[in-house]
């Protein structure tokens, strides 16, 4: 209790911006969305290798019903969301903007498949072994669900030479805008807290910190009170800044430690999961129920009504809006996650994955880029810069195609928050050619690697 | 008398850095073999790296250094050019087909529309990294010019009105360079012959016909009746897109009659007289 105190505006060190946080769905309360009648379901909405079909057209499918195995080391199950009968196996462009095969399912009734507990009772006892709840969360499909959607099981394996010793738990939601995080964490802190202790009793692992950012009082208030049941939760309430979500800044913020550049954080002992995840861990382990729906904050400027929504995995973006008042007449451009890290998405008819935590629709005036100028040396890009790069210069190297100078000033090490491109007075892309920079960058390394 | 001190001095000053420059040279002087330079001369100088070496002056150390010439190529320099070094070396050195870069894409804003708008930096490797592109045809050219921007012969240029490169086949050197800078893989070097005569697919999209044909009315739909009617075996077929061997197509252009989305693309052929020649390149 005397460190939470001491710790309270606690954050990291280096850099961050504090944009405006817009979160105008934040007293919201999760509705669950209806179910629609026509799904997309992507094999591929997790890092890695995309998940193998394991169905064919015609199929009758329930709800979750595996329909693509993980088809590699660093890869994830993918399961139906909805009951119906299989369409068709097509290439779709989905919300990373890439195509990717799809399952598309024509959707009759709503049955379920029989071993998944769909009561809403909490169950607190943790009666698995660490194996088993490693299984099932391997069953479960379970992927990082703030963005990166790392695949889980992968997480909570770390190589045999790393012991963790943390867990960290990322509330943080720093993105302006979203709040599906905050809301979950509203209606579901018990179940996410059994989460947390499955993840602990994976990892071996006896203490947990989650990390709030001090904009979510509800949510800190609430957490502390349903913590004190868990004797080795502790919740830690940090100062606001972007991008504090980032694992190595939350990881700064929460042990003061840095993690070594070109590191994973298991290096500093600790593990970053996200706290959307840890209620899907509870969904998988104690209701037998794989990752088929998430929490999507559907927002924007314009938007009448902004909405958290616990939507089937597939449904299309175009009725999310649908439902809170149609697409704004002068949206100009709709993003995909949060409007500092997000894509803008070429059309809205995509379908709703693992990884998509909000979706934005922005006005006109808001949508566009300043004309860039010449860089007028102000710093402010590298005073801003989260983990102590000069992205300046980076973005020269990058556009002089200089990918040694780029590698030797850890360009790998960009962590692609945007918050150089944020604060650049002469609007200059300096994280597109960052961005671009990493790519080639690490393309030598494995081209090197091979030789 | 002023004069004359300064004189000495600075006289003096420069005897002796003379002399020093002299040692100094005598003792780390660089003992080059004089083919290099000779060699240097010969090539082009574009520094292009088509060869595979960094620069001109790399290339020719290795041209005087090695062998046999087998597999060392400038196409910029072109065959007559190689043939004098390697007399000039006396060495021999293969005969190369004539190449050409060509753009396997015709996919032009009139036929391929566009589904949304790209807002980023101005490169292609750029916007591929991003996405699928601005049309729906995820497999042709964004037309962010950067073949035109590595190229060193000024032979590449994006034409504004079709939104698609097009090479000047008399400028262009085949030193690969817009190849390997196109994130797409759809420029290829292919064999060209007297008066620039090819024929070629132009379109690499692998989506089925279907698929293919809503993204762009020019798309090779994989139907297969190239392969069918073409009396050389030179047209394969894989993953629903032709493709045109050069070294065994013959130029008959019996394939380009019958593509039915005007995919094949026959260049600088006299006009035949009973077909239309709306589909030419150039």
């Amino acid at each position: 209790m005397k460190l939470r105190k001491k710790y309270s505006t606690q954050t990291f060190s280096k850099g961050g911006i504090h944009p405006l946080d817009y979160k105008l769905s934040n007293s919201k309360p999760i509705e669950v969305f209806r179910v629609p009648d026509y799904v997309q379901i992507s094999l591929s909405q997790h890092i890695g290798v995309a998940a193998s079909p394991t169905v064919k057209v015609g199929d009758y499918v329930k709800v979750g019903t595996c329909i693509g195995e993980s088809a590699g080391f660093i890869s994830a199950r993918v399961h139906s969301s909805v009951s119906g009968t299989v369409e068709k196996i097509e290439q779709i462009i989905d919300t990373s903007g890439l195509y990717r095969t799809a399952v598309c399912i024509k959707v009759t009734g709503d049955e379920w498949e029989s071993h998944i507990d769909t009561s809403t009772h909490v169950v607190t006892s943790l009666e698995y072994s660490a194996l088993h709840i490693l299984e099932k969360i391997t069953d479960a499909g379970v992927v990082g669900m703030g963005g990166a959607t790392f695949p889980l099981h992968v997480k909570l394996t770390p190589p045999d030479t790393a012991k963790p010793h943390v867990l960290i738990i990322n509330a943080v939601e720093c993105e302006p805008f979203l709040t599906s995080d905050q809301s979950l964490m509203l209606a579901k802190a018990e179940e996410i807290c059994v989460g947390i202790s499955l993840i602990q009793k994976v990892l071996d692992v006896d203490a947990a910190m989650v990390g709030i950012e001090m904009n979510k009082p509800d949510a800190i208030a609430l957490f502390k009170q349903v913590a004190q049941q868990f004797n080795s939760i502790a919740i830690v309430p940090l100062q606001v800044k972007y991008p504090q979500g980032g694992e190595k800044q939350l990881i700064e913020a929460l042990l003061q430690k840095e993690v070594p550049s070109g590191q994973l954080p298991i290096s500093v002992g600790a593990v970053v999961v996200n706290v959307a995840t840890a209620f899907s861990v509870y969904e998988a382990v104690q209701k037998n129920k794989p990752l088929i729906e998430r929490v999507v904050t559907v927002t924007g400027l314009e938007i009448p009504n902004p909405s958290n929504f616990m939507v089937r995995i597939g449904t299309s973006i175009h009725e999310l809006f649908d439902a809170v008042g149609g697409i704004p007449q002068n949206t100009e451009k709709i993003i995909s996650g949060g409007p500092m890290m997000g894509k803008a998405l070429i059309h809205a008819q995509m379908p709703v994955a693992k990884g998509t935590s909000g979706v934005i629709a922005v006005p006109y005036e808001l949508a566009h880029r300043n004309e860039s100028s010449n860089c007028i040396r102000c710093a402010r890009c590298i005073s801003v810069c989260p983990m102590g790069l000069q992205p300046y210069l980076l973005q020269v190297y990058a556009e002089q195609g200089l990918y040694d100078a780029l590698e030797s000033n850890y360009v790998l090490d960009c962590i692609e928050c945007g918050a150089c491109s944020y604060v650049c007075p002469a609007s200059r892309p300096l994280l597109d050619y960052i961005r671009l920079g990493k790519n080639k960058v690490s393309h030598v390394i494995r081209k090197r690697k091979q030789k | 008398m002023t004069i004359l001190y300064s004189i000495l001095v600075l006289s003096s000053l420069g005897i002796i850095a003379g002399i020093s420059l002299y040692f100094v040279a005598k003792k780390f002087n660089v003992i080059e073999n004089p083919l290099i330079d000779e060699v240097e001369a010969m090539l082009p100088g574009a520094n292009c790296g088509g060869c595979g070496y960094p620069g001109c002056r790399k290339f020719a150390a290795v041209l005087v250094d090695s062998e046999s010439l087998d597999g060392l190529f400038c196409s910029p320099a072109g065959q007559e050019q190689m043939e004098k070094i390697a007399e000039h070396l006396g060495k021999s050195v293969d005969k190369k087909a004539m190449q050409v870069a060509v753009v396997r894409c015709n996919g032009t804003c009139d036929v391929r529309p566009i589904t949304n708008e790209y807002e980023g930096i101005t490169s292609c490797a750029f916007a591929a990294q991003l996405y699928a592109g601005e049309t729906a045809c995820s497999f042709g050219c964004l037309g962010l010019g950067d073949c035109e921007m590595v190229c060193q012969f000024d032979a590449i240029h994006v034409n504004v009105l079709t939104g698609i490169p097009e090479v000047i086949t008399d400028k262009c050197t085949a030193c690969g360079a817009c190849v390997d800078a196109c994130p797409k893989f759809i420029i290829e070097l292919r064999k060209t012959n007297k008066k620039d005569l090819k024929v070629y697919v132009s379109c690499v999209n692998k989506d089925k016909g279907v698929v293919a044909k809503k993204a762009c009315e020019v798309a090779c739909i994989g139907c297969g009746k190239c392969v069918k009617v073409c009396p050389h075996t030179a047209i394969t077929l894989q993953n629903a897109l032709a493709y045109i061997d050069d070294e065994a197509c013959k130029l008959c252009r019996k394939c380009v009659d019958v593509c039915p989305t005007h995919a094949i693309i026959e260049t600088n052929f006299p006009e035949k007289k009973k077909q239309e020649t709306d589909s030419e390149l150039e």
